[in-house]
């Protein structure tokens, strides 16, 4: 079974390719199905090699497989071949089955855009580049999956490209991640130049045999975690990830929810061999950025309106926590948050979709109100999101964020500076969360219908290009919720039990209920925590009563209180993110504006300008005064052959006396 | 045998060939006529050609009597090709004079 893992990436790539020649004339909806049994296919495909895996011993669970040569150069030998291991099959399972679920549910989402079958074009492109990243054996190779997923997240932000913002949130996004592409390719130089190649397995056997120097593994561990910070937008790059909001809500989901932004998660568990050799400061800037990043995002979160802007400042906020964890060496932590966050935010996010879906492209949570009277499916499953986020018990985010939150804990016995700052850090968080979910889910769910207040005020269609006459589901008019469509549903209602119960993957009771932990052992290593049992109970318990503090806060607010009274809770300083945004665009824009401007006009428009001129017209002015010799008179060309004559006969005779 | 006693001296003639070569270089400068300068210029040549012969004898070498052979070939050539190109000039301007022929300048 393991050795067709590559069909896993081909599926959707022979999708791709079959929607990009025959998308047209496909059509909707089928053009949408059959993306969907591509990545569906996949999911059944990555399935079957988790269960052969499964069946092996644990040293046996790290198999390449290998395609073909792709680059032969000198020393660089760069295979096109997949690492099966525990790490990339967890990866693949869940991008593939989240994949699915969002593929599904895009069907009714996108229902009547001009574009339905190039969206699905992109997404199975998206689907393909991300096996690409988590599958490579070799940097180089998820480097290209790197790349395509991050070309896709363009693609699909700036999918609805008649919109202004849409367009520049694309190339928001685009250019931001440069920045961390660059590190993560300084980075790759450097283990190239101390290991001699690029596959993980060289890399780390070299580190493990010492032989990068420290700086050179500490340069390298920083280079990859700025390509980290660039991808899980991370403080100081995750400016991009609020604005990819502007991209269709299934997008938002899939790639800036569950799967792309964890790309940075997921290259620091897979280098985690380097980081142990590089100096441990690595680790403390590793779980400070994500400490700090937690907060920072979390408490933007507090003040948005825009229902997607919320869920987005959480993203980054719950990447924070998965960096954080990564700091303290807890990988296992980190990769089950990642996989419950997964579930529990695309949740969020396809919920959000639906809501904006039944409320006609309403995304302003202050206009909504009491929907869980007209969209009761939607508002179900939204709970058990919320519940999961908030940390409350027995849900996976409970599970998953506990264990990071236990890791910072203890961090402080690995050298970790600050760790139990850090802890405070994360529990902060978690309250904010608590906090700003519950007030989303109060103004969204439950209060008074506001919208019927506001109709045709400031509603603005999304894709108004995609309606056309025909579609009367998208027509302007009174506002009246309804409930999506099964396609819409469906996606939902499993993401909601998996959200629920996803926890059971990995209980720290005992040892064998560390399931997710013992099976990731090959790829991450073990990371034993040293607290006592009741020591963790009590942390439980201090993390759940943060969430439940955060609830009932947010509970007595935005429920009890009319909308007015809580301005003072939304400072214009939050609502504006602190200003990061107007802060980059005075540093980065204008300078390099200015910057582009010097270049232009001084260098370009003088020096080069001048160079190219002045040849010309330096020639023209020796032309002009030489050919004034040429008169056209035979008798001065006489002339000027006897007076050569005459100076060559007074040399000849100089000479010779 | 009769004259050789009263035989000028053969520097004589390389002072008549000089004067000769300036009468021609002084005329090529000065006149306008392109045949008159023409003319010049095979007084110029004919004066090398008297250089030669009179060296020749001087130097008792009858190489220098060869070369004036190759001049006065050469010499006959450019007779033609410059009497045709006079004719060709006489034909469009109805005149001679190197003045008028002056269009290539720069």
């Amino acid at each position: 079974m393991i050795d067709l893992v590559w069909l896993i990436p081909a599926l959707p790539l022979l999708g791709f390719s079959l929607l990009l020649l025959t998308g047209k004339r496909i059509g909707e909806p089928v053009a949408g199905y059959i993306a969907t049994a591509m990545t569906g296919g996949s999911f059944l495909l990555a399935l079957g090699v988790f269960f052969d895996l499964l069946s092996r011993d644990g040293e046996e669970r790290q198999v390449t497989v290998k395609l073909f040569d792709w680059l032969k150069v000198g020393q660089l030998d760069v295979k096109v071949a997949a690492l099966v291991d525990p790490l990339a099959i967890t990866m693949v399972l869940f991008v593939t089955g989240i994949g699915t679920l969002i593929h599904l549910y895009a069907i009714g989402y996108m229902h009547g855009d001009a574009r339905f079958s190039r969206f699905f074009t992109y997404l199975n492109l998206f689907i393909f580049s991300m096996l690409c990243l988590v599958l490579a054996d070799n940097f180089v190779l998820m480097f290209l999956g790197w790349e395509g997923v991050g070309a896709c997240s363009y693609l699909l932000i700036s999918f609805w490209f008649e919109k202004e913002s849409a367009a520049s949130a694309g190339k928001k996004a685009f250019v931001t991640n440069r920045v961390g592409d660059f590190g993560l390719m300084v980075g790759m130089f450097i283990m190239f130049n101390g290991a001699g190649s690029l596959t993980y397995l060289g890399v780390f056997k070299v580190a493990d045999a010492g032989g990068f120097t420290r700086n050179a593994a500490t340069a390298a561990a920083l280079m990859l975690f700025l390509g980290a910070c660039g991808k899980s937008a991370q403080l100081p790059l995750y400016v991009w990830l609020p604005d990819a909001m502007e991209g269709p809500t299934p997008v938002s989901a899939l790639i800036h929810a569950a799967t792309m932004v964890t790309a940075g998660v997921y290259l620091m568990m897979r280098c985690f061999p380097l980081l142990l050799v590089a100096d441990p400061i690595v680790f403390t800037i590793i779980a400070w950025v994500g400490g700090l990043t937690a907060l920072f995002a979390a408490t933007i979160a507090v003040a948005q309106d825009d229902i997607k802007k919320i869920l987005a400042y959480s993203t980054i906020s719950q990447l924070g926590y998965m960096f954080l964890a990564i700091g303290m060496h807890a990988n296992a932590a980190a990769a089950f948050h990642m996989i419950t966050h997964a579930f529990f935010k695309a949740l969020m996010f396809l919920g959000a979709g639906s809501v904006i879906h039944g409320m006609h492209d309403e995304q302003d949570v202050k206009r909504m109100g009491n929907l869980r009277k007209w969209m009761p499916i939607t508002f179900f499953t939204y709970l058990a999101g919320w519940l999961a986020i908030a940390g409350v018990p027995p849900l996976s985010g409970f599970w998953s964020k506990d264990e990071i939150l236990l890791s910072a804990y203890e961090g402080g016995g690995l050298g970790v500076t600050g760790a139990k700052v850090l802890w405070v850090v994360g529990l902060l968080t978690a309250l904010l969360t608590a906090y700003y979910m519950s007030r989303q889910v109060f103004l969204v769910f439950f209060g008074k219908e506001r919208f019927l207040h506001s109709v045709g005020s400031g509603f603005a269609p999304m894709h108004a290009e995609a309606d056309t006459a025909a579609d009367e589901h998208h027509a302007n008019g009174p506002v009246t919720p309804h409930e999506s469509p099964w396609q819409m549903t469906v996606p939902l209602i499993v993401l909601a039990g998996l959200a629920v119960v996803g926890g059971a993957m990995n209980l720290p009771f005992t040892k064998s209920l560390e399931r997710l932990a013992v099976w990731l052992e090959p790829s991450v290593g073990t990371h034993e925590f040293v607290s006592s049992g009741s020591t963790k109970f009590v942390l439980a318990i201090i993390a759940t009563a943060c969430g439940l503090v955060g609830i009932f806060v947010a509970r007595m607010f935005w429920l009890q209180r009319p909308l007015d009274a809580n301005l003072a809770l939304e400072p214009a300083l939050l609502k504006r993110a602190y200003g990061v945004d107007a802060l980059y665009s005075n540093i980065f824009e204008k300078s390099g504006y200015a910057l582009a401007n010097l270049v232009a006009t001084v260098f370009d428009g003088k020096l080069i300008e001048g160079v190219v001129n002045g040849t010309g017209s330096l020639v023209k002015l020796v032309g002009g005064n030489a050919r004034k010799a040429q008169t056209g008179f035979v008798r001065n060309y006489a002339l000027v052959i006897a007076a050569g004559a005459v100076a060559l006969l007074t040399y000849a005779l100089v000479r010779t006396l | 045998m009769l004259f050789a006693t009263t035989a000028p001296n053969p520097k004589a003639y390389l002072i008549v060939a000089a004067v000769l070569f300036c009468i021609g270089a002084g005329g090529l400068l000065m006149r306008r006529n392109v045949i008159v300068m023409f003319m010049c210029v095979e007084l110029m040549l004919n004066a090398a050609n008297l250089t030669f012969v009179t060296l020749a004898r001087i130097m008792g070498d009858i190489r220098g009597q060869a070369v004036v052979f190759f001049t006065m070939v050469v010499a006959a050539a450019e007779v033609v090709v410059g009497l045709g190109i006079i004719v060709s000039i006489f034909r469009s301007r109805r005149a001679v004079s190197a003045e008028d022929a002056s269009l290539l300048k720069g």
